[in-house]
């Protein structure tokens, strides 16, 4: 069996940072491998434990800078990673789920995978889209926020967790595509002989025309047109000064509360 | 002129908020431009879910009666086929865990481009889009090239409809292709709770990322004993196992109204805030001055909690 996952690495904003233009200027930007597909990675790394058949092939639409996120999949287990790539996408500001979704789609047809895992969402741009609807475009079908996960044949049998503390059972035929939610295992980190390993691990990479596409494959009908810092809407009072002068006003306002009086 | 398609949500025999609050917004949008608005109800008791949809601004309502409970197979087919029969410029959807599940499925079916997690919505000439991004940290707007689009809004952002209106109730016969419902739904399961219940707790002393390590949770906990206090948390705390899943605020945890909820660490995501914006007095603890959380806060220390909490600690021993 053939597991792909898809790993991303994301973007996070400093403390203090200013915009250029549609975008966060890049001094104040950390990339990390998204949280959600820590988990997905994770899952994956795990069915090719309990089963020498199982292949895990990690793919990524990103930069050469990702690279380094992708290792830190291949260290954690990932057998070997595919990075989508293209000078086309160097001008594109905002990748929309549609775009996504014809790349992976292409990279599907290439790798013929029995199973993909996603994140629930990516938590730069946060769309949570991206694994629904890679499902409908390969015909895949899917279960999306998905925190229990167990194969039983055709079948994965997967608990979903909806609102309010409330999981909802269900069975999804394979092949399918499940989004993967935080808690549902725990990665792992990667250990020093992993992180040699993954130094050896192939990460191909592959342009659009290696995908078989050309550039309209990543045209979209959205267009980001303005980005800014919110302005806060807080009314709030703030004790100033010291933590031990915070405190002490604090524990007034608590004691006026009635919390802690006894 | 664009009509504007709403779907709205059920679960367990009641309609969901989102559902009103997608009334709200598919009224204004589609009010903008002198358009209809359709909503269609999917599955479940659809003649008793219709009356209740009978509200201001609502044109018509289809109805599918398909099944009990959301399967998105049957959601995908029937949505598909209501737009090919009404050919509305918009498909509105709930940013909801069941929206996450159906509605990337839909644009992609009806190639539609689609923007999720809407936070506003203006209509003039082409749709804007306004949506957060990076933890909330930065707003976007995306404007809609396409005459046509489907857009999923966030939960609790937009008033709930409440004004009673007439709209004509229609019901939809879609043939359900059954080859293509490949998930079957068996059954639910609610988190029990433990010894204690949060939901019940006067005052929730709650923690966040910003703990760092599951020995510091010892902290926090210290500060909960002497303000007799619950201790709750934001979900990384549940998902790296340092507190167990009943002591989990927010969206997919608890839903808590204390009098008293002191936040340590925690930035206020917004499937956090969903579980813990009704209560009374919101004191916010966190070193980055421009956290989410601090917009809801009714006081606020902007400030380092491993100074902090020890010097309060302090104060009530
Ligand atoms: C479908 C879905 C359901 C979800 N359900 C829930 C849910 O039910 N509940 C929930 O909480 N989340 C939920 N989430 C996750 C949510 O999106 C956030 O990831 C999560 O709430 C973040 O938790 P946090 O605030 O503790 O961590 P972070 O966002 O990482 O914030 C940590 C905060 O700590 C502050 N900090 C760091 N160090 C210090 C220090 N020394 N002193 C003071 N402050 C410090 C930082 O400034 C930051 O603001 C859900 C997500 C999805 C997609």
């Amino acid at each position: 069996m053939k597991v792909l996952v898809t790993v991303k690495e994301v973007a996070e904003v400093e403390e203090d940072f200013e915009l250029d233009g549609l975008h966060v200027a890049e001094q104040f930007l950390e990339y990390d491998l998204n949280e959600w597909d820590e988990y997905a990675v994770e899952e994956a790394v795990q069915l090719a434990e309990e089963d020498d058949d199982v292949e895990v092939v990690s793919v990524t639409i990103g930069p050469e800078r990702s690279e380094e996120t992708i290792r830190m999949a291949l260290a954690k287990g990932v057998d070997r990673a595919i990075r989508v790539w293209d000078d086309a996408l160097e001008d594109v500001d905002l990748l929309d789920v549609g775009a996504k979704t014809r790349l992976l789609s292409a990279v599907v047809e290439a790798e013929e995978p029995d199973f993909v895992l996603t994140g629930v969402q990516a938590n730069d741009d946060s769309f949570g889209a991206t694994g629904v609807s890679l499902a409908s475009a390969i015909d895949f079908e899917w279960a999306a926020v998905v925190n229990d996960l167990e194969l039983e044949g055709d079948v994965a049998n997967v608990r979903r967790e909806l609102e309010g503390g409330v999981e909802e059972l269900t069975e999804v035929d394979l092949p399918a595509v499940l989004s993967i939610q935080t808690g549902i295992n725990e990665p792992r980190y990667a250990s020093l002989r992993g992180i040699r390993q993954a130094q050896s691990k192939e990460i191909k990479p592959m342009s659009l025309s290696d995908l078989g596409l050309d550039a309209s494959a990543v045209e979209s009908d959205l267009e980001l047109t303005d980005m800014y810092e919110p302005e806060t809407e807080s009314d709030a009072v703030y004790f100033e000064g010291d933590a031990g002068e915070q405190a002490a006003e604090l524990a007034t306002v608590l004691r006026e509360k009635g919390v802690g009086a006894q | 002129m664009s009509d504007v398609l709403a779907i709205t949500e059920h679960r367990r025999g009641e309609l969901r908020d989102v559902s009103f609050e997608l009334v709200t917004a598919g009224s204004d949008l589609a009010s903008q431009s002198g358009g209809d608005l359709h909503l269609a109800v999917i599955g479940g008791d659809v003649d008793a879910f219709a009356e209740e949809l009978a509200l201001d601004g609502v044109d018509t309502i289809h109805t599918v009666a398909e099944g009990d409970e959301f399967n998105h197979d049957v959601y995908v087919q029937a949505v598909t086929a209501l737009y090919e029969e009404l050919d509305p410029t918009y498909v509105l959807m709930g940013n909801t865990v069941n929206g996450l599940d159906y509605a990337p499925a839909v644009a992609e079916q009806l190639d539609l481009p689609l923007v999720t997690d809407a936070v506003g919505l203006e209509n003039e000439g082409a749709l804007t889009v306004t949506r957060e991004m990076y933890a909330s940290k930065v707003e976007s707007t995306v404007e809609v090239d396409a005459g046509t689009a489907a857009v999923t809004i966030r939960p609790g952002e937009w008033d709930v409809t409440e004004a009673a209106g007439e709209p004509a109730v229609e019901a939809f016969d879609v043939e359900i292709d059954d080859s293509r419902v490949r998930s079957r739904v068996t059954g639910f399961e609610e988190v029990g709770s433990g010894d204690v219940d949060i939901a019940d707790a006067d005052v929730l002393v709650s923690v966040g990322r910003g703990i760092e390590e599951e020995e510091n949770i010892e902290l926090v906990q210290e500060l909960a004993d002497a303000l007799d206090a619950t201790l709750s948390s934001s979900r990384p705390i549940v998902d790296n196992g340092w507190l167990p899943k009943d002591r989990q605020v927010g969206q997919s945890g608890k839903v808590v109204t204390p009098k008293v909820y002191l936040a340590i660490g925690i930035s206020g995501a917004v499937q956090h805030v969903a579980g813990m914006k009704g209560a009374e007095n919101i004191i916010a603890i966190n070193t980055d001055p421009d956290a989410p959380i601090f917009d809801i806060a009714d006081y606020g220390i902007v400030g380092d909690l491993f100074d902090v909490v020890p010097e309060l600690i302090e104060q009530f021993e």
